[in-house]
């Protein structure tokens, strides 16, 4: 499970521009898959059949990751750049860059105060002395991530893009451990999240789940100082009760819940006042769609360290193997 | 049963956003005017009035809330009191010493409290109490003497009975948007006794103060090809500009913007003018924050219009409105919907 | 000259009639049908049956503007912005109002009564007001009705290099790029969507996409440019004269890369002068339409303008020339590769 989770982390694939990380996926579980498919958003659809009497769940991990993009060259040679998803500043400063084509600099800033910094006063040094050397190298319009390698700490392990390859390998995982579903499963590794929920709606409206449930990483509260809340890491898998995008239906809360009590998978509460997940497109695609999310506990989300618990993510796993057995004529 | 009694009981009722599952057999009951009532999978209660007409019959959808803002418990301290972050929202301001029902495994009673004046640094109480600070109170003196009854994520809601006000007014803690329900209800009556061509779907939805959410999926399932959203308008109240207000007492405010259809906005001045219901014009340049929004932009488009119920101190426990403004409200769009006809409809998509 | 027509009508979001009217009158003539739908969206449709993807160009009708909420007793009319504007773009201009097209001012305190700190301070949306000359609120209510519209009365002209000056040119230059795109001779099914209630939402391109059905859709907007003095060269987002911009990112979308890149590199291939979009935030239809149903393929191509949402915005006539090349060249590519089936 490591393993994957280090090859995941360590691919490239900053929103829309997913491609290196499906096709990795595509090699971990073509052998465990019904049926593959991609859509014009980027989504990779994953099917793995049910029995007659079962319902369609949609399991939603979103591929991409946040990142940067060029948007200007200077005469010596120095990048300027804008956001793709919530890039905290913060984050940035004396980090390092890796483009689409392989480019690699060091973010810095122009002289002046911390609390004054803009994403307009941030440069990314490329190594190029004029702005022909660097324009062999990158482009304007293209494309970065935070360029950082995976770190096993034992039961803990910090890698950039945890949120979400995390998730995206629960789902790996999950699909190589079912065996003959009773619900028909549909495994969509989602593009586009970090910018909006997209993947997930516009695969939500062509497959129409009676169920959909987002594989995403939630914040914790249990490092020092920390914002007020109650979910840490080792505890568990984390069962959502809301965020910004979704009020979980409690119907879907509680049938988890019930599932992580009878098969004793250690899970905790999740109650995110900030932030979305796919959960949240899901729910609200044609009709309607009763919807939750199963999180994996992860701290110092959207930086290049993001921290999960390998106990936290095997009981995810667990839990969405329990949850493509379960009968669901009562949602 | 008084249809203004069914709005006091469902103002008392608890129905925050996505848990509004407690509230449909209430609405469903006081409700004997349906054709049909089904639930939809977010929980929308959608009630149907059938028409007259013998062809291809017009489809109009009434929507109003019945979600309600709350609180919701976020983390149990180790003496037994609560934090709590918000659904909807609040102004944190009029939290303080406020009773509420924490909806624990059975409801609970409590109460929100903070750090008392008289232990406050000197500036601090020029200072509002911030939401950080407040936490409920419900009488257990350890977090695992509270964690029998309580869990992270359960909801809260404010402990407010209805009061009768001078005339007709009242006071009551979610009458945004139970007003909007019950201006349905009226409708529905005056409907019973009146003969009208078009199906009329009257939603109870869900959501809508966290992202007009039902009102999204409700719109796609019916397919209305008219929408009136009922919401509650900012009332007149002391040191609003009167151009940002309605009155209370002289009926829904009729509104104009990007979120309403010109033709619908007429029809409904002159359906007002021909049977003497007051009304006020609500003109919104900000065309979002009612389910109005959501229905204008289902599938290939709905014609849509927005009445607002005059109502002052909004998103408080005490929202307070004119009853007979919820009546005026109900009456007219059932007057609008007789008048209705597949030419007019049939109209709306013409520019 | 249909663009200067164009930017002389009047649209606030909601409300675009006069522009609508003109378009599907210099339409008409040239596709097999046209529509409107509930939202006030038109579609005009080429070769509606016809075989081959259904290519959709995207522009919007409305433009920002000033909606009256209030008169006075003393008959001002009292006004909010709809869609984005600045207040501070506002004072001392003149408009017009409502159906009636009344003139009015935008008129505020003059500068000897003002202390010297006030004009340090800009004016707030709350202390403007618009004077029409009328004396009572009854003069004005026989004028004006409540939720009518006030607009800029910019002239269209022709300045300096190559410049046109206009009000509403974010997005009538989108409208005037459709309009003569639609003409092509194509055996495709090809439409174009003039959209509602951009500036307040994307509020109608949803829905026109919902109805169309597109399998690709090329948005044609205005879009902002700081090239200006006082600007960082890498806060400039476009540069008016260097071509027409492409979008990689915006608030609202990534459009289709695939498409992106074949777009450039028809540029490229064409002698076509274009530039990368240079700013990651604003938002087009393109983010409404490339999330219609399960998906549609967006490139959304811009004319660089200069002071967009304000009473005057200026372009580069060979920026605009470029677009229509650019997406002329675009058309043709598909109408070879149809016909090469």
């Amino acid at each position: 499970m490591k393993t994957i989770i280090q090859q995941l982390t360590e691919a490239f694939g900053p929103s829309g521009f997913e491609t290196e990380v499906t096709e990795l996926i595509k090699s971990m579980i073509e052998e465990h898959v019904d049926e593959l498919g991609a859509d014009v958003l980027g989504n990779l659809i994953a099917v793995k059949k049910g029995s007659q009497d079962g319902k369609k769940i949609m399991f939603a991990a979103h591929t991409d990751e946040i990142g940067l993009v060029v948007t200007h060259i200077d005469d010596k040679g120095f990048l300027r750049f804008g956001n793709v998803g919530g890039v905290g500043i913060s984050t940035l400063v004396g980090n390092r860059v890796r483009f689409a084509g392989g480019a690699v600099g060091a973010i810095y800033q122009e002289k002046g105060s911390w609390k004054d910094l803009t994403l307009d006063k941030l440069y990314i040094d490329i190594g190029a002395e004029s702005k022909e050397e660097a324009l062999k190298k990158v482009k304007v319009g293209e494309f970065g991530i935070f360029h950082r390698e995976f770190e096993d700490l034992g039961n803990r392990l910090i890698a950039k893009s945890m949120d979400d390859r995390v998730g995206c390998a629960v789902l790996v995982e999950a699909l190589k451990t079912i065996k003959n579903p009773k619900n028909t499963l549909y495994f969509v590794f989602t593009a586009q999240e970090e910018v909006g929920l997209r993947g997930a709606r516009t695969a939500a409206y062509g497959i129409e789940p009676d169920l959909g449930i987002a594989l995403d990483v939630t914040l914790t509260g249990d490092m020092p100082e920390a914002r007020r809340m109650d979910v840490s890491l080792g505890k568990g898998a984390a069962i959502k009760v809301k965020d910004s995008s979704l009020i979980a239906h409690p119907k879907v809360k509680d049938l988890l819940v019930s599932l992580a009590e009878e098969k004793q998978i250690p899970y905790q509460m999740e109650v995110l006042d900030a932030g979305g997940t796919d959960a949240g497109a899901i729910h609200l695609t044609k009709a309607g769609v009763p919807s939750g999310a199963i999180s994996i506990p992860t701290r110092y989300v959207h930086s290049p360290s993001e921290m999960v618990d390998i106990r936290d993510v095997k009981a995810c796993v667990d839990l969405v193997v329990a949850l493509a057995d379960k009968d669901l004529a009562a949602i | 049963m008084e249809i203004k009694q069914v709005l006091r009981s469902l103002s008392e009722a608890s129905g925050v956003s996505g848990y509004e599952h407690g509230l449909n057999s209430l609405v469903q009951e006081n409700c004997p005017w349906a054709d049909e009532i089904k639930t939809d999978k977010l929980g929308n209660v959608i009630m149907l009035k059938k028409g007259q007409g013998s062809g291809p019959r017009p489809k109009v959808m009434l929507a109003g809330h019945m979600d309600e803002i709350g609180l919701i418990i976020t983390k149990i301290e180790k003496e037994g009191f609560l934090r709590f972050g918000t659904i909807g929202g609040f102004d944190q301001r009029v939290l303080l010493a406020q009773e509420v029902v924490v909806h624990g495994r059975k409801p609970l009673t409590g109460v929100i409290g903070a750090k008392p004046p008289h232990v406050q640094a000197a500036g601090e109480q020029s200072k509002a109490v911030s939401m950080e600070d407040l936490f409920i109170d419900v009488g257990f003196d350890s977090q695992a003497e509270a964690e029998e009854h309580v869990t992270v994520g359960d909801l809260v809601t404010m402990k407010r009975d209805v009061l009768d006000l001078q005339s007709s007014f009242m006071a009551g803690k979610s009458f945004d948007d139970r007003a909007g329900v019950a201006a349905i209800f009226e409708c529905f009556k005056v409907l019973a006794k009146v003969s009208h061509d078009a199906d009329v779907y009257g939603v109870a939805t869900v959501q809508e103060e966290v992202g007009l959410r039902g009102a999204i999926t409700s719109t796609y399932g019916i397919v209305p090809d008219i929408g009136i959203a009922i919401d509650v308008g900012f009332g007149d109240s002391p040191g609003l500009p009167e151009s940002d207000t309605i009155k209370l007492g002289q009926g829904p405010g009729i509104a104009i913007g990007p979120h309403v259809h010109p033709k619908l906005h007429t029809r409904m001045v002159e359906t007002a003018k021909e049977w003497n219901i007051s009304f006020s014009s609500d003109p919104s340049p900000y065309p979002g924050g009612t389910d109005a929004y959501a229905i204008q932009v289902a599938r290939a488009g709905v014609a849509t219009i927005l009445l607002s119920i005059p109502l002052r101190y909004m998103h408080t426990p005490i929202e307070t409105l004119d009853y007979e403004d919820v009546r005026r409200t109900g009456r007219l769009m059932a007057m609008f919907i007789a008048g209705l006809d597949n030419d007019f409809v049939e109209g709306l998509t013409c520019f | 000259m249909l663009l200067a027509r164009l930017t002389e009508a009047n649209g606030a979001p909601g409300q675009e009639g006069e522009v609508r009217d003109l378009i599907r009158a210099e339409l008409e003539a040239h596709v097999d049908e046209i529509k409107t739908d509930a939202l006030g969206n038109l579609i005009a449709i080429k070769n509606p049956d016809a075989p081959g993807p259904r290519v959709m160009l995207a522009a919007h009708m409305d433009e920002v503007a000033l909606m009256i909420v209030g008169i006075e007793s003393n008959g001002y009319l009292k006004f909010r912005p709809i869609g984005g504007v600045d207040p501070r773009v506002l004072v001392a201009k003149s408009v017009v109002v409502g159906a009636k097209k009344v003139p009015g001012v935008i008129g505020s305190k003059p500068i000897h009564l003002q202390k010297p700190a006030e004009r340090e301070r800009p004016f707030t949306i709350q202390e403007l007001l618009i004077d029409i000359g009328a004396k009572t609120k009854e003069e004005a209510e026989r004028l004006v009705k409540l939720g009518e519209c006030a607009y800029f009365t910019t002239k269209y002209e022709e300045i300096g290099n190559g410049k046109i000056k206009a009000k509403a040119l974010d997005d009538r230059v989108g409208c005037e790029l459709a309009i003569r795109l639609l003409q092509e001779d194509v055996s495709f099914p090809l439409i174009a969507a003039f959209t509602v209630q951009e500036e307040v939402g994307l509020r109608g391109a949803g829905v026109a996409t919902y109805q169309v059905k597109p399998d690709l859709a090329l948005v044609l907007e205005g879009t902002t440019a700081s090239d200006v003095p006082g600007t960082d060269e890498h806060k400039h987002a476009t540069t008016v004269g260097a071509g027409p911009c492409i979008t990689v990112i915006d608030r609202v979308s990534i459009p289709y890369p695939p498409l992106v890149q074949e777009l450039f590199a028809l540029a490229d291939e064409e002698g076509i002068k274009v530039q990368v979009r240079r700013n990651t935030a604003g938002g087009t239809d393109a983010g409404r339409i490339q999330m219609s149903e399960e998906g549609v393929k967006v490139a959304t191509i811009a004319v660089p303008c200069r002071y967009i949402h304000s009473p005057v915005s200026v372009m580069s006539k060979d920026d605009y020339e470029g677009a229509y090349k650019l997406v002329k060249s675009y058309l043709k590519r598909l109408q070879e590769r149809e016909a090469s089936n």
